[in-house]
């Protein structure tokens, strides 16, 4: 399993626009991609879960990926926070 | 005739012919099914038409009212998309053996419940989304479609409230106002209407079952007033308004863009005073050259509990930021006396407008005061800030006020949060911060005469009592002596001057305020453009 911890940027948080394109990305490898606040874990597929977390700017998240293209999971993951988040 | 009042979202005057929108298809039935596979399949299907709707939406929302508003409906697909909603429903009807339309709402009304509970506005608005896309399923299925709104005539539309994706479907040219029964300033029908420039009225407490399409009613947004059925009289007097605004708007609306400016060259600028962060569109429609009394009590005002330094923090920062640079003063805490807020526990006074209010509050009750400096010098990085303190009668006052904004910035630094020491002023409400106000103006930035109250207390007239009218003279020459004075000694310390009271935006005075040298006057965002024409027509020099 790889993970990485990731501070949000974006003054909105992680709400809805790029959580619906968070789950997009996600979706593109087999792993299985999650994220952690707080204690609490839901899959990057899930976008009302996700959204559900309420993930505000200056949160601190973990993301993970499981799986066969867990190296490329993490990698695309890590830059769309950059990015976006 | 029957009259309703609501509050209005948008300032303007119409009359026309009522369209109701009534929703039949949240009264879904449940119905046992002998083939669950054959219902999921028709949820299937009428996701991808609802998906194939959404895209058209998106792309008409995109060329008409640009990317911001339209990204709503990309999100309504990705929703539609959600494995957890999808899995939801089709659990229940194998599980249930029950149709696909009950499922779809059953499912909708718990996720949209979800979001409803969570500590966040953003989130909370977030169920109305959830609750639109499910009924969009549920008509889908049903084999109701769109509600087409886009062949009917120029009209009235009345509802209980509408979506986003009802309001932008309407063909704009067609839609003479919205009145309805629900909805908040934030909502996006709110928010579109302001975009729209079309009045608007919610909460409007009427039954839609009594009204039928094609009624005529009269929506006023000025009075926040919706009338149907108007009899001759309003009729007349609506459309003759109608007509009135109209060349006004005309009128004035050619003097957007152009100066402040008198015509032997003496300047003046002119702000708008607002009491929410919603009321920025008016500001920026009007072409206010900034917010000169911003009243941060809505923030307080109709809830239970004191709003956090978060709150606050996301209001200021984003008046700042659509500002974009223009200054924007914002007045703390002005409750006490006519306003109060249960959860402050003020406690009855005989003499409330002479009590516990405003200053006094946050000087007493410092960890209030401290929320509100703390979020008003974080947002102030942000932009164009100004603070702005009430009630002063005293130099001390003002040394006391330092002192607790120096405790904030200390805190922040500790904390290593950005901030930024705005500039700082007060309102000069009271005769004893006129009489010292060479000593005030050594230790502010900037004076904002508040004549509503500098009246009432050099007058001794109580406004809110009539028997008194008669002796109540806004024109009195002490206050006009008053407004002289405060000027002159702020500009012999080179701070500036401005009146943010109703008497700013009084036109019989406007050029006898740019005569005393008044730096700025702060008025209702609709009479900007009246009082630019005032000052754009005369000379300082007779």
């Amino acid at each position: 399993m790889k993970t990485f911890d990731y501070t949000i940027k974006d003054e909105l948080g992680i709400h809805a626009r790029p959580a619906g394109l968070l789950v997009k990305e996600a979706k593109k490898f087999t792993s299985d991609c999650t994220i952690t606040k707080d204690g609490k874990t839901k899959k990057l597929t899930q976008l009302m879960m996700l959204m559900s977390l309420g993930v505000k700017n200056g949160d601190t998240v973990t993301v993970s990926a499981e799986g066969e293209d867990e190296d490329t999971a993490i990698e695309a993951l890590k830059e769309f926070f950059e990015k976006n988040l | 005739m029957q009259c309703f009042q609501g509050k209005s979202v948008y300032k303007g005057i119409v009359l026309g012919p009522v369209v109701v929108l009534k929703k039949n298809d949240y009264q879904v039935k449940r119905t046992r099914t002998e083939d669950p596979e054959a219902e999921i399949g028709r949820v299937e299907k009428a996701i991808e038409e609802s998906k194939a709707q959404l895209q058209k939406l998106y792309d008409k929302a995109l060329k008409e009212v640009g990317e911001a508003s339209a990204a709503i409906f990309e999100v309504h697909q990705m929703m539609l998309e959600d494995d957890d909603y999808l899995e939801a429903i089709q659990n229940m009807i194998r599980t249930e053996s029950i149709n696909a339309e009950y499922a779809v709402a059953v499912t909708g009304d718990n996720f949209s419940e979800m979001f409803a509970s969570m500590d966040d506005d953003y989130m909370k608005a977030r169920a109305a989304d959830i609750k639109d896309i499910s009924e969009r399923v549920v008509r889908n299925l049903s084999g109701q479609g769109d509600i087409d709104l886009s062949s009917i005539d120029p009209s009235v539309i009345v509802a209980d409230d509408l979506t986003p994706s009802e309001t932008v479907q309407m063909d704009k040219e067609k839609i003479l106002a919205f009145v309805t029964v629900h909805g908040s300033t934030n909502s996006h029908t709110a928010i579109l209407a302001r975009m729209m420039n079309i009045p608007a009225l919610i909460g409007v407490p009427m039954d839609l079952e009594q009204l039928e399409n094609g009624m005529t009613a009269v929506v006023d947004g000025f009075k926040g007033e919706v009338i149907f059925d108007p009899d001759e009289e309003t009729r007349e007097a609506t459309l003759k308004r109608m007509h009135e605004e109209e060349e006004k708007l005309k009128l004035l609306q050619e003097l957007k863009g152009e100066e402040n400016v008198t015509l032997d060259g003496h300047k003046i600028n002119i702000y708008a005073n607002i009491g929410s962060v919603g009321d920025i569109g008016y500001v920026l429609e009007n072409d206010a050259g900034g917010i000169g009394l911003f009243r941060s009590e809505f923030l307080y005002l109709g809830r239970d509990d004191f709003p956090t330094e978060e709150e606050q923090f996301q209001a200021y920062r984003q008046a700042v930021q659509m500002m974009a640079g223009k200054k924007v003063i914002i007045r703390t805490l002005d409750i006490g006396a006519d306003k109060q807020v249960d959860y402050f526990n003020l406690g009855k006074e005989d003499n409330p407008a002479l009590g516990y209010r405003a200053i006094r509050i946050c000087l007493k009750q410092p960890d209030i005061f401290k929320t509100q400096l703390r979020a008003l010098l974080r947002a102030a990085v942000y932009g164009n800030l100004s603070i702005m303190y009430p009630m002063i009668t005293s130099v001390e006052e003002v040394q006391q006020i330092y002192a607790i904004v120096d405790e904030v910035e200390k805190e922040l630094q500790e904390q290593e949060i950005q901030y930024r020491i705005p500039e700082q002023g007060i309102m000069i409400e009271t005769p004893a911060s006129v009489m010292i106000s060479d000593r005030l103006a050594e230790v502010v930035d900037f004076f904002s005469i508040g004549t509503n109250d500098l009246t009432q207390y050099t007058l001794a007239i109580d406004r809110q009592n009539e028997k008194l009218d008669d002796f109540y003279n806004p024109h009195h020459e002490a206050i006009l002596r008053m407004i002289k004075m405060v000027t002159d000694n702020a500009h012999a310390h080179g701070k500036w001057a401005g009146i943010c009271g109703e008497l700013g935006a009084d036109t019989e005075l406007t050029e006898e305020f740019v005569r005393m040298g008044l730096d700025e006057l702060s008025v209702a965002p609709s009479m900007i453009l009246k009082l630019r024409k005032i000052v754009r027509e005369m000379k300082v020099e007779e």
